[in-house]
């Protein structure tokens, strides 16, 4: 046996031993990395699951003309002053005779949401032959009802609801008169101030045109610089002072891209406040370094063979590039762009200084309509008082986690597919 | 290329001539104490009338007031919301950009709170129990004259009727409106009760306002973010800890905290709205006459706020945790509303 062979086989064991080590260390890393995200989706989930659900009671009601004051359901004018709530309210003391307290009565109203009142305003609207009929319908109920048939037994006393009000909701929940359905108003309806009312339509609504704004203005500027800066740029001291200021605004914090767009889209453009359009401008500017770093670094990629060969057999600079480097640099390009575009989507401090953080409870039809986005809904419920916005706000980070798992997951399965190695 | 400049040119046209558009909803800013009571009553502006739901911004007080300030014309707000009074300086700035027509109504007080968990003990303390705990610089315990830096660990120590408890109470940052209020009603409520420390106000401003309305900063008042629900998670975890925030976010959450007693009163819509309770500051909102009658809305809006089913004793406002301001108050300021007097100037004497 040689002296190397020795050697080798001496220190073999502890190589071994090294080897495991890092071995071990990275599956650590990787543990903790995916503990931390566990954590933080079962807290998440395990908060906002009970948003996906609301309560309903069941109430006859009766659409007396004397209680809505409507005798004629096809005028306007009678329709919109209708006192609905009074109907509901008289539904909910014919199922509860005796309550004659007026505090009482108030609890006893303060069930039902204020939604059934519209609700019924929309049905007389649809079909007024309704009026002076009955019917039982399921009304939704009030949030801090919800939240208490939402809590288990045991967790009870601590509701929002007062003694007398859980009497009367244990007596519903016996009769099997409140059924629990999918709430649709989180997927229908802007903002309200009412948990139960609230949607997040407005918001998704709201951060789609943002997207759209900035996806069709920093995508072809991005590839646009990109390409000149790699294809046909000269290499000097502008070029690379360029290069330096693309790379340093990619850090430079995003709050600062909301101030520039305050000064100049609205400033002095005119620009109004509160719009897709303006946050749009403003998330353009924030995700273009993004695209134009991974635009080159996909244009890099391609290898000079291909642009020689191209330009061998004839092809102008401009051929080689439109016809050879791009569409190889493509699926490079449109990761980076997707990428560019989930950070975009979770940003909501530029869009504080634009005025994208309101209350906005109409839902926008196009970017110039004030709107918000999705982390600013989650932002403005996090920090309502009602103990149902917890619940709200969780569900909403759900939807917004969607989004962003479902964008990365696309640059992800591209870059597999599309992507060619040399 | 004679093209591609005639381009660049259109573009930068069409951009730099976007019209000041023409807007048929209400705007409004401003303080993020009042939002959750102004939005209340927008929706419901917007569901039973025929005008479009105002927009409301949540910007700060001070944000509101330089928004609103800036300017006549539909690009500016027609409405801010605040959680104190407006100053001086910012009705001249009002004034010298043209909005010299402004109507001041006052909305009701927000109470605010010093609580703990409902695990924890009832504490009863007064203003200079709070300010002795909480400031920064404290009259040395042994009764001299001077200042020296917070010595207090416990309640106990501040006041020996208290419990043997660690004094920790986590509030907001000094960002937020609601740590103005806490200062200036809560510390510097109690530092007045000096009368040494309160006669240096007539001498030296800026040291009194120095000295009873800095916290201290080692530890013992510990600052979480805006969010008064992180507040209320926090006391619900740890009984012995205080918290301050607004009386909205008590009477939401009464299950998990209590409010801590000042001087044996406690915060309710009675207290408060007597002035009973101490720490309560009024609410206002300032409308642009210039816009009324140009904006759609605007005085249908203010009708609606005013109206006694909004902010009255059992209106909806008071289920969301306003206290209403008394009624002889508040029919002086519906009145105002109505016929929309403008601000004087006199109203900063």
């Amino acid at each position: 046996m040689s002296v190397t062979t020795e050697q080798v086989r001496k220190t073999l064991a502890r190589r071994y031993r090294a080897e495991k080590r890092f071995k071990f260390f990275g599956i650590c890393a990787i543990s903790i990395g995916l503990l931390a995200l566990l954590l933080l989706f079962t807290d998440i989930i395990g908060k906002g699951y009970r948003a996906f659900y609301e309560y309903s009671v069941s109430l006859q009601i009766t659409f007396d003309p004397e209680t809505l004051g409507i005798d004629d359901p096809r005028d306007p004018e009678q329709l919109q002053y209708g006192n609905y709530e009074g109907v509901v309210r008289n539904a909910l003391q014919a199922r509860f005779p005796g309550v004659e307290e007026r505090e009482d009565k108030r609890a006893l109203s303060a069930l039902v949401s204020t939604a059934a009142g519209y609700r019924l305003r929309a049905m007389l609207e649809e079909s007024p032959e309704l009026l002076g009929q009955t019917r039982t319908l399921w009304l939704q109920l009030n949030d801090d009802a919800d939240m208490y048939m939402k809590t288990s037994e045991a967790k009870r006393e601590t509701a929002r609801l007062s003694d007398r009000q859980q009497a009367w909701m244990q007596e519903l929940e016996q009769g099997n008169e409140v059924r629990a359905g999918f709430n649709h108003s989180l997927f229908t309806r802007g903002d309200s101030r009412e948990p139960e009312q609230a949607g997040i339509l407005g918001a998704i609504l709201g951060s789609l045109f943002t997207m759209l704004v900035t996806l069709a203005l920093s995508f072809p500027i991005g590839v646009a610089a990109a390409v000149y800066l790699e294809e046909f740029a000269p290499k000097n001291r502008f070029t690379d002072f360029i290069e330096v200021n693309i790379n340093n605004l990619a850090a430079v914090p995003s709050i600062i891209f909301g101030l520039l767009g305050l000064a100049v889209f609205i400033g002095l453009f005119g620009m109004p406040r509160s719009v897709p359009l303006v946050g749009g401008l403003v998330l353009t500017l924030m995700t273009l370094p993004t695209i134009i770093i991974s635009s080159r670094a996909a244009i890099k990629a391609v290898p000079p063979s291909i642009r020689q060969a191209a330009m061998g057999l004839g092809a102008s600079k401009m051929q080689v590039v439109l016809q050879f480097v791009l569409p190889l640099a493509l699926p490079g390009m449109l990761t980076g762009g997707i990428i560019g575009m989930a950070q975009a989507l979770g940003e909501t401090a530029p869009l504080l200084m634009i005025g994208m953080v309101a209350f906005i409870v109409e839902l926008p039809t196009g970017a110039l309509d004030a709107a918000t986005v999705l982390p600013v809904q989650v932002f403005l419920w996090a920090s309502s008082p009602e103990q149902s916005f917890v619940t709200m706000t969780s569900a909403a980070i759900m939807v917004l986690m969607t989004f962003l798992i479902t964008m990365n997951t696309l640059a992800v399965v591209m870059r597999k597919r599309l992507e060619r190695r040399w | 290329m004679k093209n591609t400049h005639k381009l660049v040119l259109a573009a930068a046209l069409a951009l730099s001539s976007v019209p000041a558009m023409a807007r048929d909803t209400v705007s409004i800013v401003g303080s993020s104490t009042v939002y959750p009571f102004a939005t209340v009553v927008a929706e419901r502006f917007g569901r039973n009338t025929s005008f479009p739901t105002p927009k409301i911004e949540s910007t700060g007080s001070g944000g509101g007031l330089k928004l609103f300030c800036q300017g006549v014309g539909t690009q500016h707000p027609d409405i801010t919301n605040a959680s104190r009074r407006m100053k001086q300086s910012e009705f001249e700035l009002c004034k010298s950009n043209g909005v010299k027509d402004i109507t001041e109504v006052q909305i009701g007080y927000d109470g605010l709170v010093v609580a703990n968990s409902v695990k924890g003990p009832d504490l009863d303390i007064t203003l200079r129990d709070l300010y002795l705990a909480m400031a920064k610089d404290v009259p040395n315990p042994n009764g001299t004259e001077e200042l020296v830096a917070n010595p207090y660990k416990t309640w106990k120590d501040v006041n020996p009727a208290l419990p043997n408890i660690k004094i920790e109470v986590v509030g907001p940052p000094p960002t937020s409106g609601t740590r103005d209020s806490f200062n200036e009603l809560g510390v510097e409520g109690g530092c007045k009760t000096f009368p040494w420390l309160k006669a240096m106000k007539g001498q030296d401003k800026s040291k009194y306002k120095s000295v009873c309305r800095s916290i201290r900063e080692d530890g013992h008042y510990i600052e979480a973010g805006e969010n008064d629900n992180l507040i209320i998670q926090k006391l619900e975890s740890s009984p012995n800890i205080l918290g301050v925030f607004g009386f909205s976010f008590l009477d939401q959450n009464r299950s998990i905290v209590k409010a801590v007693k000042i001087k044996g009163v406690s915060p309710n819509m009675e207290t408060v709205g007597s002035g009973e309770y101490p720490m309560a500051r009024s609410m206002y909102f300032y409308v642009k006459k210039a816009h009324v009658g140009v904006i759609p809305g605007i005085q249908e809006y203010v009708k609606e706020f005013t109206h006694d089913r909004a902010w009255g004793d059992e209106g909806y406002l008071a289920d969301k945790g306003l206290i209403p301001s008394p009624k002889n108050e508040r029919m002086k300021w519906a009145d105002n509303a109505k016929s929309l007097g403008s601000m004087t100037g006199k109203e900063f004497e």
